[in-house]
This record gives C-alpha cells, structure tokens and sequence, in this order.
C-alpha cells in the first residue's frame, strides 16, 4: 500500500507522520466482507461445475431448441481428425479459431481428449456431469441465498444508499476516474469511486440477477412455473447462451477486479475486505485532487 | 452422447491426466468420486432443498410450455440408446410389435397387460412441446400417448403406492452381474399431472425405434433422463429399495438427482 503513496506523491513514505495523516478507517462492515467472501467461494465452484455442465454439450444456440436439422449456432467447441493429426476448434457466429490444447481438444499429447473446456478449468477434472451438476446447483443455493441476503442487509445497514448508490457527483467525476483509472493513479477515500460503483452495482445487481434468471430458464420445471422468463430471454437456448455470457462478464470482472487490487495496493484492499479496516489518503491530498478536478 | 459416465479405463486415465493439471488449482476435491464421497455427500443436500422448492412452485397443475406446429423444425434429436440390440426386442420389432404387451403391475388392485392397439384405442392427448436434455441442448417435437392417469385409473393403485417404475428393453449398461436395461421413476404426483403420457405417436407418425417405439414416457416438467424409452413393463412400487441400487433409476443410480427438474 505504501509503494502507491510513493508513487503518487513526492514525499517518502515514512513511518509515523504519513499513518498519523493517512488514517485507518472502518471501511466495510462485517456484512459486506462475509457476503463478499461467500460469493468467492461459491463463483469459483459455480464457474469450474458450470464449465463442466456446458461440456457435455459443447454447444450455444439461439432461439428455444438446438439446431441439428437447421443451424442456429451461436458457439461450438470440437475436435476433428486433420492429416497433421487430431485439432481442436472453436467456432463464434460461423468464424472459425483454432484452440487447439485449450478448447475443443486437450489433455496429453498421446492421448488428448475430445471436450469443450480442458481438465484443469472443471470439477470434477474429468467428464462427470451428475458430480458436476451436484456441486453447481449447491453454489447455485449459496449464491442466491448470499445474494438475497445481501441486498436485504445492505438496505437496511445503509452500505447500498452510501456506498453504492451513484450521485451527481459520481457522473461528473466518471471522465476524471476513467482518466486516473487509466494512469492507475488511485485515490484511498472511505468512498467508492465511480468505476468501483458502476462495477460493483453492474454484478450484483445486473450481472448476478440475470445469471440465476437464465439458470432458472433452463429449468424444465420453473419454465412450467414461470414461462415468461424464457420468452423474455428468447428461449431456453438463448438463455443458455446468455449465462455462458454473463459467466464470460464475471471471469472478466474478477480479473480487472484483481489487477485493480493488486495496482492500488494488495495488502490495504485485501486488509479491508477481511477486517474492514482501510488506510485511507492524507487529507490534504485528497482535497488536492478536488481542486483539479475544478 | 450415448453415456455420460466413462469407462473406469477412461476415467482413471484421464483422471491421471487431470489431476495433475488441478493440483495446482486445487479442484480435485471432487474427482474420485465413486458414489459415497463425504463431500458430494454434503453437496447433495442441496438436491433435496432443489426439489422441494420446485415442487412447491410448480403444484399439481402447472403446465410445461406447447408450442406451435410452425415450432417443429427437425425430426426429434435422439439419445442414449438409439437401436436396441437385445434379440427379444428385434424379435417384437419385426412384427411390428404386435405381440408386444406393456404390463403394469405392482401395488395395484388390477394389474394389467395391453397391447399397442388397446393403448392407442385409449383415450389420447397430443402434445407440441420442448424436450430439454440434461446435457443442456433442447428440441421440440409433437408427442401422442394415452395419459398416464387413465391407466392408473384403471389399475387402481393401492394405498401402498408412491412411485411409477418403468422397466425397458433396451441395454444402456452393462455390469458384473450381467445386462443393466434402462430403468426410472416417477412419482404419482408426477404421474397424474395432464401432460404425462405414454407416448406412441411422433410428429404425427408412429414412434421411430431411435426415439423409443413402441412406447416411451413424456414427463415435460421434467429432463429427457426422467423420460424411458422402450418401456415394456410399468411398477407401482413404495420404495426404490429392490429398483436397481435403490436411487430410482440408471441414472439417479449413477449420480444424477432423482428429480431432474434442473
């Protein structure tokens, strides 16, 4: 944490005086970091099954059935047998990328495996859908659950009106953040800035909601229950198609959520989601950085 | 896709070649499962959490969506055993399976023997509806069948009764202890909901062998495992116990949820 304050301002980052004016402050609240925890746990196990599951039929589509008779393919992994020796492909609106090792074809070079994602990216490694569908419909509970709890708690703790509600002021700021992103010049406040804001509100509630409604429109039963959400979504493998989308959005999120950690100062971020409490800036910087902006 | 469970050759090599691979990663909690890891243990709990708020949403009577006639595109994509081998089973397709009888039996008051033109003198319902895979692909298709609740009507189950067993003809498996064919379950919740039917009918013809003739279950609220094809024989039974390895089905015995609702 401290290498951002050297880079950031001019003066060394000494001992007492820099943490008697950068100061520690109770950021996120116990709710907030358990909440954040669970999803981890549930995400990484939801990701690894959900790869797994889409393996055993390595193919997107649109519209309410799977083209075999006609072609309505959104996205394809396969393995083919070429003079050179067996390949993998994947296949994207008709465009064709060789993925040789990673996709459509993987595993060792004597006897490589005919799948969609390879061993190391699903659980179990090896092409079990029953344990697969196990493990992602227990996650699926523990998201959902986390997830209503969440929302619930943080409206009546405050953390959605303060922290993550956009302002006025948020929207001004948007240039100047996407500006100060870009440089990874971050700012320590108790506040989120207003990327963090349109990430964090994007997941949770845009990218979340919508990867549990497109999971319930696969299901034969809740599509009995509530029909509508299919039809909304284009059908059933539309629906597919879009949580393999909003599954891509996630694994994009939490890699520029952990280049952001690590650029801002990974043991400060990792401090405050785990005990809350967060070093902020100095206060003259912070008022500086106003002053610039106007 | 005729299986989804590998060889135990197949799943120890490649288990071998992934388990290196996930070391690292740390995902190979779950790899090694053979039926009574503690972990998938746990994790199967949710199984049961799955079923019951389904059942609770759907009721008795909610419907599976039907489609239009202009929804049928392609001929019924078929799955898991397409051409049955067993010689009994060729010998009943080669009259046409007149002498071919769908028994029903079990802890009912009037067991029954029908043939395929008693079945289709029944009376019937004709249904467009999306078939939806386990392995997540889906196809819609006409299906035309007596309703499962006409013949329960008929054989009259007994206070004893909670589940509906299909028996098949064709073999999926095979183990120590010989030939395994094709077996599932239904409750009678599910049995006496207005779109089960036993269906000999497809797109306005006859059932083809690929899809399951003579007779193959439609449980639309539910995923094509929970579905048998090539039925021969009908169970009304009070427990899995003596069904198989007691899970209520080939597949349910092989890791999938009994359910199949997701």
């Amino acid at each position: 944490m401290n290498q951002a304050f050297q880079n950031n301002e001019s003066r060394p980052a000494s001992s007492d005086p820099v943490v008697k004016e950068s100061p520690l402050i109770y950021r996120q609240l116990l709710w907030t970091r358990i909440t954040h925890w669970l999803w981890a746990v549930a995400l990484f196990f939801l990701l690894l099954s959900g790869l797994q599951i889409f393996n055993a039929h390595p193919t997107l589509y649109f519209g309410d059935q799977s083209g075999f008779g006609f072609d309505n393919e959104v996205l394809a992994m396969r393995a083919e047998n070429t003079p050179d020796g067996p390949v993998g492909y994947t296949r994207v609106l008709g465009v064709r990328f060789d993925t040789t090792g990673v996709l459509g074809l993987s595993g060792s070079g004597a006897r490589p495996a005919n799948r969609g994602f390879p061993a190391w990216a699903t659980i179990p490694s090896y092409q079990d859908l029953g344990t697969g569908r196990v493990v992602h419909f227990f996650f699926a509970w523990v998201l959902v659950i986390t997830l209503v709890g969440w929302m619930v708690g943080s409206l009546i703790n405050g953390h959605l009106r303060r922290d993550l509600a956009p302002r006025a002021d948020d929207l001004r700021n948007l240039p100047r953040d996407i500006a100060d992103h870009a440089r990874l010049r971050f700012h320590h406040t108790r506040e989120y800035n207003t990327l963090q804001k349109l990430a964090y509100g994007g997941v949770l509630f845009v990218i979340l909601p919508l990867i549990i409604l497109t999971g319930l429109s696969m299901s034969p039963t809740m599509n009995a229950v509530i029909p509508f959400i299919a039809d909304a979504f284009g059908g059933r493998q539309t629906a597919r198609t879009i949580h393999f989308c909003m599954m891509l959005l996630l694994v994009g999120f939490f890699i520029v959520h952990m280049l952001m950690i690590v650029a801002a100062g990974p043991l400060n971020e990792l401090r405050s989601i785990v005990t809350g409490w967060y070093r902020t800036d100095p206060p003259a910087r912070a008022s500086i950085g106003e002053e610039k902006e106007i | 896709m005729a299986r989804f469970k590998l060889s135990r050759r197949s799943f120890l090599t490649s288990a071998a070649i992934g388990g290196s691979g996930l070391a690292m990663s740390g995902c190979d909690i779950l790899d090694g499962y053979d039926g009574d890891s503690g972990v998938r243990n746990f994790l199967e709990s949710a199984n049961t959490l799955t079923y019951r708020v389904q059942r609770l949403l759907s009721g008795r009577d909610s419907m599976a969506q039907e489609f239009t006639e202009a929804d049928i595109r392609q001929p019924q994509r078929p799955n898991g055993v397409t051409s049955p081998e067993n010689e009994d089973y060729k010998a009943l397709l080669a009259n046409a399976f007149t002498d071919w009888r769908l028994e029903i039996g079990g802890h009912v008051e009037k067991p029954l023997s029908l043939s395929l033109a008693q079945l289709q003198a029944m009376p019937s319902r004709t249904q467009i509806t999306r078939h939806d895979c386990v392995e997540g692909w889906s196809c819609i298709a006409k299906w035309t069948g007596v309703p499962l609740a006409v013949i329960l009507d008929q054989v009259k189950p007994k206070a004893t009764a909670r589940y509906v067993v299909f028996q098949c003809m064709d073999t999926i498996d095979r183990s120590l202890s010989g030939e395994i064919k094709y077996y599932g379950s239904i409750d009678l919740f599910d049995a006496r909901h207005p779109q089960t039917i036993l269906a000999y009918g497809l797109n306005d013809k006859s059932l083809p062998v690929e899809n399951g003739a003579p007779l193959r279950v439609r449980v639309e609220r539910q995923l094509g495992y929970k579905q048998p094809k090539y039925v021969r024989k009908i169970e009304l039974v009070d427990s899995f116990a003596s069904i198989g390895a007691g899970h209520g089905g080939y597949w349910e015995d092989n890791g999938y949820d009994w359910y199949g609702g997701i």
